[in-house]
């Protein structure tokens, strides 16, 4: 074959069709506000367990609407609901509740239940 | 919503596009590898419009590329567009139209530096003026050449000689529309339709008869992005992206591509072919590649000109199975013959021939 020196790199790719978005349509549906959420990142920026691990609120609503749920399922549980970001959001996106309701769906994925 | 609204709203994404006398200058990209396209535009706006259009000889590249590739510094690049505005008002023009979309956002982005930062300006005057002895003046309007065939196309659309009609089903032709991400993502207010509305290439292809795809990665970058392609080793970045692109359009099946960007229309030809070479991947129908065509060739083609006078065969997936489609007559023993009739030589490798 043609060596090209570079390749297709597989990992840079969101597969938004083929993606797992039932988590993300969870959350919607239990928490509409989730929808309005625009990365803006105020929540990372205020964030406790942010400052000390790798945990970004930010990151977790992207990867869940692109239905990459692997990391998040990872990282939800370092939250400790301590609820600053719902105070600073500018969308007023109840953020507690959306972390909440992301653990429930993963417990539930685990039982087939979502 | 109200209709009135709706207007109201739209026409603020409106854009105001001269009407004659151009200073035109030309883009590095599309005058090597799709010559025709500029050929065929200064054709039509001098012959068939009967416009004024110049262009200087002592025009040179915009430096963009150098630019965002880092090895250009923003003080240079900004004399180097002063001395192209000192061109013009040597010339006695002052509305530009601009071939190339890396310098269209190059032009764009200086203009806006010096509204914003006079004093960049004045530094610029400085420089200009040390170095050449040259003046300028800032164009008063300033056109993507896109623009300009998007405000003629329904004169283009009277004039139709083939329309972007499929003849075997008689249905209109998918098009994918490619705008260059430089033309209004960075400034919306230089763009027809602004970043959200991009409505340059849409206007065209509906006003021509074909109907707009719309997938997932529409707005997507084609994959250029300078820096990810300029170093061998991160090429792979560049190429991921229009995988991306062509996975997300192919269910679409579209029967070509327009692009108004010589990056993108560079990109999503021959990086076509390095996926069919990498993976056997094609991205069209009838396991055919999708020819990747410019506003321009694809004006010539819907007026009746010549395939091969257009530059066609310059481009790696060839158009023959849309020429078929569109019911489009042409000579195959014509395709590399010079004007006086040599042969010239014939390319290997080339996909969809």
């Amino acid at each position: 074959m043609t060596n090209f020196g570079f390749t297709i790199l597989k990992e840079r790719h969101i597969d938004y069709d083929g993606n797992d978005k039932s988590i993300a349509e969870y959350i919607c549906e239990r928490e509409p506000s989730f929808r309005t959420c625009i990365e803006c990142g105020c929540c990372s920026a205020t964030c406790t367990t942010g400052n000390f691990t790798r945990f970004s609120l930010r990151e977790m609503n992207i990867l869940l609407k692109r239905g990459e749920n692997d990391i998040v399922r990872e990282q939800i549980s370092k939250c400790m609901l301590c609820g600053k970001c719902t105070l600073v959001c500018p969308r007023g996106v109840n953020t507690r509740n959306v972390i909440l309701l992301a653990r429930e769906a993963f417990q539930k994925q685990l039982k087939n239940a979502v | 919503m109200l209709q009135e609204g709706k207007k109201r709203i739209w026409s603020d994404y409106q854009k105001e596009i001269a009407d004659d006398h151009f200073f035109y200058v030309r883009s590095c990209i599309r005058q090597s590898f799709f010559p025709g396209s500029e050929q065929f535009f200064l054709h039509f706006m001098k012959n068939v419009l009967g416009k004024d259009v110049y262009e200087n000889p002592s025009h040179t590249t915009c430096t963009g590329i150098g630019y965002h590739g880092d090895v250009v510094p923003l003080a240079t690049i900004m004399t180097v567009v002063a001395r192209h505005f000192a061109l013009m008002k040597e010339s006695g023009y002052k509305n530009i139209a601009i071939s190339c979309v890396t310098s269209f956002g190059i032009y764009t982005e200086i203009i806006e530096t010096w509204k914003h930062l006079p004093a960049e300006l004045d530094k610029t005057r400085e420089y200009l003026c040390k170095a050449t002895g040259r003046e300028f003046d800032v164009p008063e309007n300033m056109a993507h050449t896109s623009d300009i065939i998007y405000k003629y196309r329904n004169e283009i659309a009277d004039k139709a000689k083939y329309k972007l009609i499929n003849l075997q089903t008689g249905e209109p032709l998918n098009v994918v529309e490619q705008i260059g991400c430089h033309y209004s993502k960075m400034f919306p207010k230089y763009g027809v339709g602004g970043a959200e509305f991009p409505n340059v290439l849409g206007g065209m292809i509906t006003s021509w008869g074909g109907k707009v795809v719309d997938y997932p990665e529409r707005r997507h970058c084609c994959g250029f992005g300078f820096r990810q392609y300029l170093v061998q080793a991160n090429r792979g970045y560049s190429l991921s992206n229009t995988v991306k692109k062509f996975a997300s359009m192919k269910p679409f099946k579209p029967d070509f591509v327009l692009t108004n960007c010589p990056g993108c229309n560079m990109f999503m030809d021959k990086w076509q072919y390095t996926m069919k070479t990498m993976e056997g991947t094609v991205y069209g129908d009838n396991g055919e590649s999708i020819p990747v065509l410019t506003y321009e060739e694809l004006a010539g083609l819907v007026l009746g000109y010549n395939p091969w006078d257009l530059g066609l065969q310059y481009h790696m997936v060839q158009s023959e199975p849309l020429l078929k489609k569109m019911g489009i007559e042409y000579d195959p023993g014509d395709k590399y013959k010079t004007k006086d009739g040599r042969q010239m030589p014939i390319p290997q490798n080339l996909i969809n021939a």
